[in-house]
């Protein structure tokens, strides 16, 4: 399960930055120096800088594969919450991720995620990790998502939205 | 050499190439993977670290953090074969793989992570089975557990290509 949990509820009706503040808030993405592009309508676009400690393969100094994964994960959870429409959560349930060509050294990853099917609690995703463009991918993903709604969503949550006294610090 | 002596000059080497083929990829040491040998079996050891963390109010292990373990698992596991079978077939590879010297690694061409419950903040543990290891391609399954290993958190499944499978290939 993952995380893109309460950390990242709310996503709706945020400004991006918002929402680049709430990924920062994920230490994992935070410690890979993950970025948001954009997001909103059922798309989300994150950028990862290239670095030394992401290495797989010290030879050729390509990124590992891991760090696609988690970019992916994270690309198309956050794209699974822009589609819901009053989303506390999503926890990716399973990542398929192909391999399509090594990452290039030295340059910035870019993920696109998209839903392009919603049901109550589940959304489906497909993504493209990629330098210049989505349609020359580096990677592709498909995931399923599970998306809670702000249903039950407890007032005293120290996430509950920012027109909540006690704010989303 | 005494019989006794040989022995433990070979457990040495297997105990040298095991760290070494740990400490190649930088990603491994940032991720804080370890890797455990009994005899020829590997166990990865993900140690928890508040990096790792996704969701910081559960708290659990960010997905990427345990696909990440899931995968390094997988491509350990490979490589750690080949490296097992050379170690074990002549001295002169056993020594220069101790000294460093890796064969190429496996490269990932397709995984499937199956996320089964949040990862704890806690250390991980994985296991990998290479179902198939073909001439070019190997499949192999990973299972990751925290507190019982009859209660994975989450598993994967996916294709490796073999080094040597490219323009070296036989």
């Amino acid at each position: 399960m993952t995380e893109e949990t309460d950390a990242l509820s709310s996503l709706i009706g945020r400004p991006p930055k918002e929402v680049g503040e709430l990924i920062a808030g994920l230490p994992f993405a935070k410690a890979l120096g993950m970025r948001l592009v954009s997001s909103g309508d059922g798309e989300a676009v994150l950028s990862i800088p290239y670095h030394q400690d992401m290495i797989g393969d010290p030879e050729t100094g390509v990124i590992s594969g891991g760090v696609v994964t988690a970019l992916l994960d994270t690309c198309g959870g956050i794209a699974a919450m822009a589609s819901a429409t009053k989303p506390t959560s999503a926890a990716t349930l399973d990542l398929r991720i192909d391999y399509m060509r090594p990452a290039t050294p030295q340059r910035v990853l870019f993920a696109k995620a998209t839903c392009f099917r919603e049901t109550r609690s589940i959304t489906f995703v497909r993504a493209s990790a990629y330098h210049d463009t989505p349609e020359v991918p580096v990677a592709t993903a498909v995931g399923a998502f599970m998306v809670e709604n702000r249903r039950n969503w407890p007032v005293s949550k120290p996430d509950a939205p920012p027109t909540d006294p006690k704010g989303a610090s | 050499m005494p019989p006794l002596e040989k022995i433990r000059a070979q457990e040495a080497l297997r105990d040298q190439a095991l760290l070494r083929l740990a400490g190649a990829a930088p990603y491994v040491k940032f991720l804080g993977v370890e890797l455990d040998r009994r005899g020829d079996e590997l166990t990865a050891i993900l140690r928890f670290d508040p990096k790792l963390i996704g969701n910081p109010l559960l708290p659990a292990l960010h997905g990427g953090a345990t696909g990440s373990f899931l995968e390094i698992t997988a491509i350990m596991q490979l490589a750690w074969d080949g490296i097992w079978e050379r170690i074990e077939a002549s001295e002169p590879d056993a020594q220069s793989i101790a000294l460093g010297q890796l064969p190429a690694m496996p490269k990932t061409v397709d995984i499937t992570v199956d996320y089964l419950r949040a990862g704890r903040p806690r250390d991980a543990y994985a296991r990998a089975i290479v179902a198939k290891r073909g001439r070019r391609v190997a499949n192999v399954r990973v299972e990751a557990w925290q507190d019982e290993i009859e209660r994975p958190f989450a598993a994967a499944h996916g294709h490796f290509l073999l080094p040597g499978a490219g323009e070296n290939a036989p």
